[in-house]
């Protein structure tokens, strides 16, 4: 149930990025100094914070999706559907380990 | 019963949705199910290699800037990708949306203005996407040298 909720949330939350990532980028059909304005505001602390919440949904919706898939395919994975659920969370908390240090100190550290 | 017996259909039992002359779509819902099946295993590998190579290589979000994208953009393999990438997940995404739209909005105008309006969204953000890939110039003429990639000296 939380997990379905967690699905939804993220997902529509990747959607809505996905219309404003795709025009953002459009602009290097414009011309390098409105690329380079507009993708600036994406290295500012906040926007930093937010592509690290959006990084969070789009793990934690891949490897939810993949659970669904696996639980819909195979009776095993159905009946170790709970063990799954920590799975993701498990693989989703080891992957931000990996991510947020170094993308914290991009955004905050100037390296 | 498993996926390879012949009379395992996949997907679940929806009530197909009817269409306004009060005919079934058959197999539309199924359709949708599968397709979800089977896009979002491919994105899953094309978003998290996107995001490694822009956000966790070299400079990660600092590096980004048109001579990265320009750069990434000259090559066919980021063509076909960033182009996968591109129609595969506001597919994904439009029709789950779409399934949103029909668990939420239940009145019969506002249902049809929602999915009017992510229609529109959806189509138009494809074609401009596909746009910007087919005709993006890395060296466009009359622009600033030193935002450019570093090969656009050698073509000049």
């Amino acid at each position: 149930m939380w997990m379905w909720v967690v699905h939804r949330v993220t997902g529509v939350a990747i959607f809505f990025f996905l219309l404003v990532h795709v025009l953002d980028t459009a602009l290097v059909r414009v011309s390098p100094e409105a690329y380079n304005e507009v993708i600036g505001s994406y290295k500012t602390p906040i926007y930093g914070l937010v592509e690290a919440g959006l990084v969070a949904a789009i793990l934690l919706h891949a490897f939810n999706g993949l659970r669904i898939i696996a639980v819909d395919r195979s009776t095993w994975a159905l009946r170790h559907q709970k063990q799954l659920v920590w799975a993701v969370w498990i693989v989703f908390a080891v992957l931000m380990a990996g991510f947020l240090p170094r993308h914290l100190m991009h955004v905050f550290g100037g390296a | 019963m498993t996926a390879s017996s012949p009379e395992f259909v996949p997907g679940p039992k929806i009530k197909e949705p009817r269409i306004r002359s009060g005919r079934v779509r058959p197999g539309a819902e199924q359709w949708s199910w599968r397709f979800m099946r089977i896009s979002g295993p491919i994105l899953v590998i094309l978003i998290l290699t996107h995001l490694f190579i822009n956000l966790m290589t070299g400079d990660g979000v600092n590096q980004i800037d048109f001579a990265f994208v320009a750069g990434k953009l000259a090559s066919p393999l980021w063509q076909v990708w960033d182009l996968t990438m591109l129609v595969l997940a506001m597919l994904h995404g439009g029709n789950g949306m779409r399934l949103l739209i029909n668990d939420y909005a239940h009145t019969p105008w506002l249902n049809k203005l929602l999915h009017g309006a992510l229609g529109v969204a959806v189509i138009g953000i494809i074609v401009l996407g596909s746009l910007v890939i087919f005709t993006f110039d890395p060296c466009p003429a009359g622009a600033d040298p030193s935002l450019l990639p570093s090969f656009c000296k050698d073509l000049a």
